[in-house]
This record gives C-alpha cells, sequence and structure tokens, in this order.
C-alpha cells in the first residue's frame, strides 16, 4: 500500500515504461561497454567475433597497464592525503563560529563547484613559474587530486560528526580520558565508517578523475582516464572499452578490499 | 566567572589554531592557485592589470559560441533529466517494478562513475563503428545522432540519477495517510498526483535540477571524448586555449566566465537546499 490507489493496468503501464527506460538509459551504456571489451568488430547490430584479445591487449601493453598503475597510486595517495585534510578540518571546524564554519564549508566545497578544467589550469599556471616551480612533477598530479577529492572527505566527516551521540566525547573526558584519547578511541573510532564512506567515494572519483589530470599530468604519468582518452582519439575504440572496462575493475576491487580491511579491523 | 570568560577565550583561540594547517594546505593548493589565475586573466601584456584578455574573448567569434553551446547542452539535457527523474521516482515509489531496487543501487553507483564512460560506450551506439548508424545509415541519422544530441543523451544517462535521488528521498518523506485519505474521498490518482504529491516533490526537484545544470555546465568528459567538432561548451573551450595555444591569459578569462556561471548556479542550489532543510 503506497496511498495512491492506482489500478492495476496503470500501475503495470507505468511499471513497464520505468522499467524500459531504466533498460535503455542506464543498463544499456554499461551492456554495450562490456560487450565491446570483448568484441573483435562491430558493425551490425551485434558485435561480432568475440575475442579476449582487447583485454589482453591492455594487460600485456607496458603503457596502459602503466596508466593504471599511475591511477591507482595517485587516487590512493590522494584519497589518504585528502582523508586527514578533510577530517582534520570537520573536526577542527565544527566548534567554531557561524561565520568560520562558513568559510571553511567555502574553501572545502569550492574544488568541485568549479569546473575540474579551471581547477587543472589554475594549478598549471601556478605553478609553471617561480617559486614553486610543481609543473611537470607527479606530485602535482597528486596535489590536484587531493583539492578535489578532500570536499568529500571533508562532506562526509562532517556529516558523521553531526550525527555522534550527544555528550559522549565530554563524558570520556570527564572520566578522565586525555583529549589525544578521546580523539582517537572516541570520536575517530566513531567517525570510522563516516570516514571510509568519504574514502571509497573520493577513491572512485579519483580514479575517473579527467578534466584536471588531462591540463597538468607529466609525460610518463597518463592515468588510466587520460589514456583512455587518448586511445579513444587515435581510434582504438576497442581498446578503450577494454581499458575502461579495467578501470572498473581496478577501482572495485580496491574498494572491496577497503571494506574488507575496515571489517578485520572491527572484529 | 572573569577567569571562566577569559579560558573560553583561550579556548576558542585555541581551537582556531587547530584549523590553520589543513587550511593552510587546502589554501596553498586550491585558493593560492585560484586567485593567481584570476590574477592572470586581468593582466595586461606591458606587465600591468587591464581588461585585455576579456576583451580578446569577448571579441572572439568562439567564446559567444561556446557559451550559446554550453547553454543549450545544458539546458536541454536538465530538462530531460528533470522529465526523467521525476517519471522513474514516481514510478519506482508507487508502482514498484520487479528489479527495482536493483535499480537504485545502480543509480547510487552511477554517482561515482566516471562520465566519459558513457561516452567511451555511447560511441558504440551511435558512433561511427555503433550499431545505430549500421542501422540508421540509409536514413541520413548520422550526424543527427553524433552531435548535439549525441551529448545530450550521454549528459542525461548520466546526470539523471541527480535528480532521481533527492526525488527519492521526498517522496519516502510522504505522509501516505494524507494520500488515503485523498484517495478514500475520491481524490482520482492523477489528482492526489497533482494536489499533494508534486507540490511535496517540489522542492527536492528544484534542488536536484539546479544540480544538474551546475554539473552539465561543468561537464568535460563526455565532449572531450565524443568530439563535438561544433559543441564546444566552456570547458572545452579553456583546453583548448590552454593546452592547445597556450594562451593562459585568455584560458584564465575564459575559466573566470565559467566559474562565474557554475557559483551562481551553485548559490541557486544552496538556497533551494536550505529551504529543504527547514
Amino acid at each position: 500500500m503506497n496511498g495512491l490507489y492506482l489500478t492495476d493496468r496503470a500501475r503495470r503501464l507505468w511499471a513497464t515504461l520505468a522499467l524500459t527506460l531504466c533498460t535503455v538509459v542506464f543498463g544499456l551504456p554499461l551492456l554495450v561497454l562490456l560487450l565491446a571489451s570483448f568484441a573483435g568488430h562491430w558493425d551490425a547490430l551485434w558485435p561480432s567475433s568475440p575475442t579476449w584479445a582487447n583485454l589482453r591487449g591492455v594487460l600485456a601493453s607496458a603503457e596502459e597497464r602503466a596508466a593504471l598503475w599511475h591511477s591507482v597510486a595517485t587516487a590512493g595517495a590522494a584519497t589518504v592525503c585528502a582523508l586527514v585534510l578533510g577530517a582534520w578540518g570537520a573536526l577542527a571546524g565544527r566548534r567554531l563560529g557561524r561565520r568560520t564554519r562558513i568559510c571553511v564549508d567555502t574553501l572545502f566545497v569550492l574544488p568541485i563547484t568549479v569546473p575540474s578544467v579551471t581547477v587543472g589550469l589554475a594549478l598549471l599556471v601556478t605553478f609553471s613559474r617561480p617559486p614553486l616551480l610543481w609543473n611537470g612533477t607527479v606530485s602535482l598530479v597528486v596535489l590536484t587530486h587531493v583539492a578535489l577529492v578532500a570536499s568529500y572527505a571533508y562532506a562526509n566527516a562532517k556529516a558523521g560528526l553531526e550525527r555522534l551521540p550527544a555528550h559522549l566525547e565530554e563524558m570520556a573526558a570527564s572520566l578522565g580520558g586525555s583529549p589525544w584519547f578521546v580523539l582517537r578511541k572516541v570520536t575517530l573510532a566513531l567517525l570510522m565508517p563516516h570516514l571510509l564512506a568519504g574514502a571509497a567515494l573520493g577513491f572512485a572519483l579519483s580514479m575517473g578523475e579527467l578534466g584536471a589530470t588531462i591540463m597538468l599530468y607529466p609525460p610518463g604519468w597518463a592515468t588510466a582516464p587520460v589514456e583512455i582518452f587518448s586511445l579513444s582519439d587515435r581510434g582504438s575504440v576497442f581498446s578503450a572499452a577494454a581499458l575502461s572496462l579495467a578501470l572498473l575493475a581496478a577501482t572495485a576491487t580496491a574498494l572491496v578490499a577497503l571494506e574488507r580491511w575496515a571489517a578485520s579491523r572491527r572484529h | 566567572m572573569r577567569a571562566a570568560i577569559g579560558r573560553d577565550h583561550g579556548l576558542a583561540a585555541w581551537r582556531s589554531a587547530w584549523l590553520a594547517p589543513p587550511v593552510a594546505a587546502l589554501g596553498l593548493i586550491f585558493a593560492y592557485p585560484f586567485a593567481w589565475m584570476v590574477g592572470r586573466a586581468f593582466s595586461a601584456p606591458d606587465g600591468g592589470y587591464g581588461l585585455a584578455a576579456f576583451e580578446a574573448i569577448l571579441r572572439s567569434r568562439g567564446f559567444i559560441a561556446s557559451l550559446l553551446a554550453t547553454g543549450r547542452i545544458s539546458l536541454t539535457a536538465t530538462a530531460i533529466c528533470v522529465v526523467l527523474g521525476v517519471t522513474l521516482a514516481l514510478a519506482i515509489r508507487f508502482a514498484p517494478f520487479p528489479g527495482a531496487r536493483v535499480v537504485s543501487r545502480v543509480i547510487d553507483a552511477y554517482l561515482a562513475f566516471p562520465s566519459f564512460l558513457i561516452a567511451i560506450a555511447l560511441t558504440f551506439v551511435y558512433g561511427s563503428s555503433g550499431f545505430l548508424h549500421s542501422l540508421l545509415a540509409g536514413a541520413g541519422g548520422r550526424s543527427f545522432l553524433f552531435g548535439f544530441w549525441g551529448v545530450v543523451i550521454a549528459e542525461v544517462t548520466y546526470y539523471t540519477p541527480f535528480v532521481v535521488r533527492p526525488l527519492l528521498a521526498a517522496l519516502d518523506s510522504l505522509d501516505i495517510a494524507q494520500l488515503e485519505a485523498a484517495s478514500s474521498l475520491g481524490a482520482r490518482p492523477i489528482e492526489v498526483l497533482r494536489r499533494i504529491v508534486l507540490p511535496a516533490m517540489m522542492p527536492s526537484l528544484f534542488a536536484g535540477g539546479s544540480l544538474c545544470l551546475l554539473l552539465t555546465i561543468n561537464e568535460f568528459g563526455i565532449i572531450l571524448i565524443m568530439g563535438v567538432k561544433h559543441s564546444i561548451t566552456l570547458p572545452m573551450l579553456i583546453y583548448g586555449k590552454a593546452i592547445e595555444e597556450f594562451d593562459y591569459p585568455g584560458a584564465s578569462a575564459v575559466a573566470i566566465c565559467n566559474v562565474a556561471l557554475s557559483l551562481s548556479l551553485y548559490l541557486v542550489y544552496r538556497s533551494a537546499m536550505r529551504r529543504l532543510q527547514r
């Protein structure tokens, strides 16, 4: 019962419409990507000559393997830094005045409000000249991702802090816990699920980041999205599809590993 | 009393000091570069400050064209996202179909996907090697599908979830008793929808729609991959000016226009969200 007395026919009609739309809009692209990764040709309604060659080619090519590794390394490092930055900002900002909090909120959310290309351009323009000549370094790519991902870590940490049981920290402190002990054993322990959720989202987004990275990646540190673009630009669309699939698989594997690790720490 | 106030002051200063490291870090990697880019856009060729870069881009035909292209693409995509999002949210809530739960999971997962994957996938549907191309080749459908509408379809696919999510949250907090009362007093389903459900959805729809507009204006990956030559949006123009022409002041000037557009939309979105939370 949902309060709306639809006739059976109307309900069925609506459900069919929604199911069709979902399949076509959301399901079809994913299915197509999967099929294309294993297709030799696709010039009729159905892909033809199924093959492992695309995927094997991706895993055999040093360039594309390196691109995957660059993505994982960049996203991993950026996520850890962003997590520290976001959690620290949320913790330090929570008991301050309204105005200070709004300023901190704005600082953290701005990088994802403006186009990512703009973030890339700003860092490119700034760090191409002294005093900080970081252009062309891998660190600059990581720092760019930190700026983009910190927002999610911050938002999740902040949401978690708002849901903390009231006065639990004061209670722990009044029982003689030192501030450091309370922070570690009470606040951060309770915040952990939120921090992990933020880390997972940040990692996934960093793995797929294209707009800012393409502005400033140094030669020799092309990430998987950049490599996917150059493959598709060169017309190797099947390899691009296979590398996309590998990117999704790598992201999913890393996230499952993170979840496993978190679960093992809990027990 | 005074001692306590003094201690509170000391405590506040101490608390603010803790904020310094993360703010300084983010300042270095975001605020400082951003300010520098703004300075770059307003720098004159002779080393002073001026509006030369803005005048140059305003005079170039590319900028106005890309502003129009951005507006056309994002408004069209957002309109379709809103219609599709309302249909899907209502169906998931009121006419649950087999797999509705899977669909809402997939919708959640879409938010963490890179957008350009949709573009890669759609290349196979209606790109030059795609199956729609082979179907429509005789009908002359190729250029039609792979231009403006190709980008719009890809953006609709990717951004509809951003509309559906807040709508589902709004529908979940509907008072079912109110709907049942209306229905049992003889209101037809369509009336219940129009009089009760749609008004309750409005704030979420506004929030989701403005977020969608903001994100479609900022979208880059989809357009880059689809390589649409005659639909160069603002982010594409920034990329082209900076990477292909090495025109940093010009790129910075376009970036500032784009940021101004994004930020004003973000403020609209924020005010919608604040109204929702009240």
